[in-house]
């Protein structure tokens, strides 16, 4: 039973990490209908920038967070501003592979500037670990949880209560109304951009504040919240936190059990737990269990 | 009465013609001239190894471009496909020694199968959720590589030993009328034979009723669904075919390079291959050749002449600020992002353009 709480409290914590990816996504898909594949990027790049701010800089660990959220944000916003707004009325294959080659750029950048080594980042949390009914917490982890839960309440109120958040709502509804009322679409989707590539800073900078460190394949786990964000529902903000939260555990779960239960299925195979639910979600349901069904009208 | 003007077109049969015009007939022979000659020029064997490369990422390209470019559904898969084909060569031609055009067959219709497993996705998903259902197909395809030890051998790789040879005719160890070709000059001859095969195949397919259901699906499915396309059946159909021309490509790879890894499957290949589509030209076979001898090509250019361009690490220890992979990578990217937003018909599109400078010459302004 401890062991399958500890488990589950793993899960947790690495669902969060996914929900704030995946919550980018779906900003940037609702307001714009783009699947940003350079989100991963946008994470390393956000995560070395705050390793720049809290270790070099020797900033505060909060301070440091809010400034790689910050540079984050513009170059998210910058990248909208200079390539995607060029794409507008473009096929949606056009645009998702101009991300990835932002990717693709991006990448090569991080690893030019900071290198391949394994980075410490100065962080207040350390290793320390916290014990509570035979469950032991990292505090890491439950400062990632607690971070993404007020990350992701600050969203939907945000979301909900302001009028940017009403724009953004209007945008993604109907773009050429929301125009007609007065609403300025380039804003919405450089805040959108903005919002995304925040959000995937802050996932980045929890990320490598833990025991692994930073090092370059820390973007990787945007790709596992692909699974994620398609199990939630593309269109879903909702979703993007119910899917990364649902994936985090499966893959904790798996990962935990592997010995005992998945031994036949070879090693590591809780990397590709994600995309086998994935595809099994999708079979049933295909715009996922949020998501709105695309209706198709003659 | 006067013969029409050579540019003329009066009537469909005309407009389908393969090689039309005397200049295109003129091109045929050049290339078929090219293709013939160039190993007894080139005898040198990166430069021959570089144009074999080029030769294979073409086949795969065109299947790529198949799916893509005349059927619209997008795939990031296709690197899946491709280890597959490598992987069913090692079996079959390797261990069971079946002979070049049976291994080359059943890894063509290894893929096919493979292929037509995606249909039901095709079915029910467009777009996006497509596109993300085929990168899972990456790392599942990664998974099995790893662990399937008795077909891949697992982390550590497999030989691939099959032979080349059609009859008396063996392409690793080529000799005609007492001339004797090395291996590569052989494998040159091979590779773009079914390259021109490929092209020959994709092209002809594109010129038919199914060629035409494929862009009729890709332009707006729905309304071609309302005037009696089966839609469904033809995007599962360009699925298998697309897999099958893959796979072939990932066999001849497998064969050429006589042993495969799981690391050569990965998302940067299917990324490449889409570089390649991008940047030649999507929905067209040209594009597809002139994107693979563009595209394919660099990678081994620049680790070639890695130590003259400035800025780069050759190995671990030396200085320079980026790795060769990682410059790869990065000029992927760029290529991808600066010919989509500049050039998005790629360099098919500017031959296109000279072309109709010239055709239409003193009026073309």
């Amino acid at each position: 039973m401890t062991t399958f709480l500890q488990n589950c409290f793993a899960g947790l914590a690495l669902g969060s990490t996914y929900a704030l990816v995946a919550l980018g996504f779906v900003v940037i898909y609702k307001s714009t209908g783009v699947i940003n594949f350079a989100q991963g990027g946008l994470l390393a790049l956000g995560a070395y920038l705050g390793y720049t701010f809290s270790t070099n800089l020797a900033i505060a660990f909060g301070v440091a967070i809010l400034l790689a959220c910050a540079s984050a944000a513009l170059v998210g916003a910058g990248f909208e501003r200079i390539v995607l707004r060029r794409m507008v009325g473009q096929p949606p294959f056009a645009v998702i592979m101009i991300t990835i080659g932002l990717l693709f750029v991006l990448e090569p950048l991080i690893t030019a500037i900071w290198g391949f080594d394994n980075l410490q980042v100065t962080n207040p949390w350390n290793i320390r670990t916290v014990e509570a009914g035979g469950i032991v917490f990292g505090v890491r982890d439950l400062w990632t949880i607690g971070l993404t839960a007020a990350v992701v309440v600050a969203f939907f109120l945000f979301f909900r209560y302001t009028s940017l958040g009403l724009a953004m709502r209007a945008t993604a509804f109907d773009p050429e109304a929301a125009l007609a009322q007065g609403i300025s679409a380039r804003r919405v989707y450089a805040v959108s951009w903005a919002i995304a590539s925040a959000l995937a800073a802050l996932a980045g900078i929890t990320m490598a504040a833990g025991p692994g460190g930073l090092t370059p394949s820390i973007g990787f786990i945007a790709l596992a919240a692909f699974p994620a964000m398609i199990l939630g529902g593309l269109d879903s903000p909702a979703g993007a936190v119910l899917g990364g939260i649902v994936i985090g555990l499966a893959e904790a779960l798996t990962r935990g059990y592997q010995d005992q239960l998945f031994s036949w299925a070879g090693d590591n195979v809780s990397i590709i737990v994600p995309y086998l639910l994935m595809i099994v979600i999708l079979l049933i349901r295909p715009y996922g269990l949020l998501g709105t069904k695309d209706v198709r009208r003659i | 009465m006067p013969k029409p003007h050579r540019n003329l077109v009066r009537d469909y049969a005309q407009d389908l013609r393969l090689f039309g015009s005397p200049m295109s007939k003129l091109g045929l022979v050049l290339m078929i001239a090219a293709f013939l000659v160039l190993p007894t020029v080139v005898q040198d064997d990166f430069w021959l190894s570089v144009l074999i490369y080029a030769g294979i990422t073409a086949v795969g390209a065109i299947g790529l471009n198949l799916l893509t470019g005349y059927c619209g559904q997008i795939s990031l898969g296709h690197a899946f496909f491709i280890g597959a084909g490598a992987y069913v060569t090692a079996k079959a031609g390797g261990d069971f020694g079946l002979p070049f055009p049976l291994w080359l067959l059943a890894a063509a219709a290894g893929g096919a199968v493979l292929g037509g497993l995606i249909g039901p996705f095709t079915l029910r998903l467009r777009g996006h959720y497509l596109a993300i259902v085929t990168l899972g197909l990456v790392f599942l395809g990664e998974h099995l590589w790893r662990n399937l030890d008795d077909f891949t051998g697992g982390n550590s790789g497999t030989s691939v030993d099959a032979d080349v040879a059609i009859g008396p005719v063996n392409f690793a160890d080529l000799s005609i009328f007492g001339e004797s070709y090395s291996r590569n000059q052989g494998w040159f001859w091979l590779v773009w034979t079914l390259v021109g095969l490929v092209a020959l195949l994709v092209k002809n397919l594109a010129r038919t009723r199914p060629g035409r259901a494929l862009q009729a699906v890709r332009d707006r499915d729905q309304a071609a669904e309302v005037i009696g396309v089966r839609a469904g059946r033809y995007k599962i159909g360009a699925f298998m075919t697309s897999s099958a021309i893959a796979s072939t490509a990932g066999a001849l790879f497998g064969s050429y390079q006589q042993f495969v890894s799981p690391d050569e499957w990965n998302l940067l290949l299917s990324i490449q291959y889409i570089a390649v589509i991008i940047v030649g030209g999507l929905g067209t076979v040209f594009g597809s050749v002139l994107g693979a001898l563009f595209v394919g090509a660099l990678p081994a250019l620049i680790d070639r002449y890695s130590d003259v361009i400035p800025g780069v690490r050759t190995s671990v220890g030396d200085s320079g600020f980026i790795s060769v992979f990682a410059l790869n990578q990065a000029i992927f990217g760029l290529l991808i992002v600066l010919f989509l937003v500049l050039e998005p018909r790629g360099l098919a599109g500017i031959w296109l353009r000279i072309k109709t400078y010239f055709k239409t010459w003193p009026f073309s302004y």
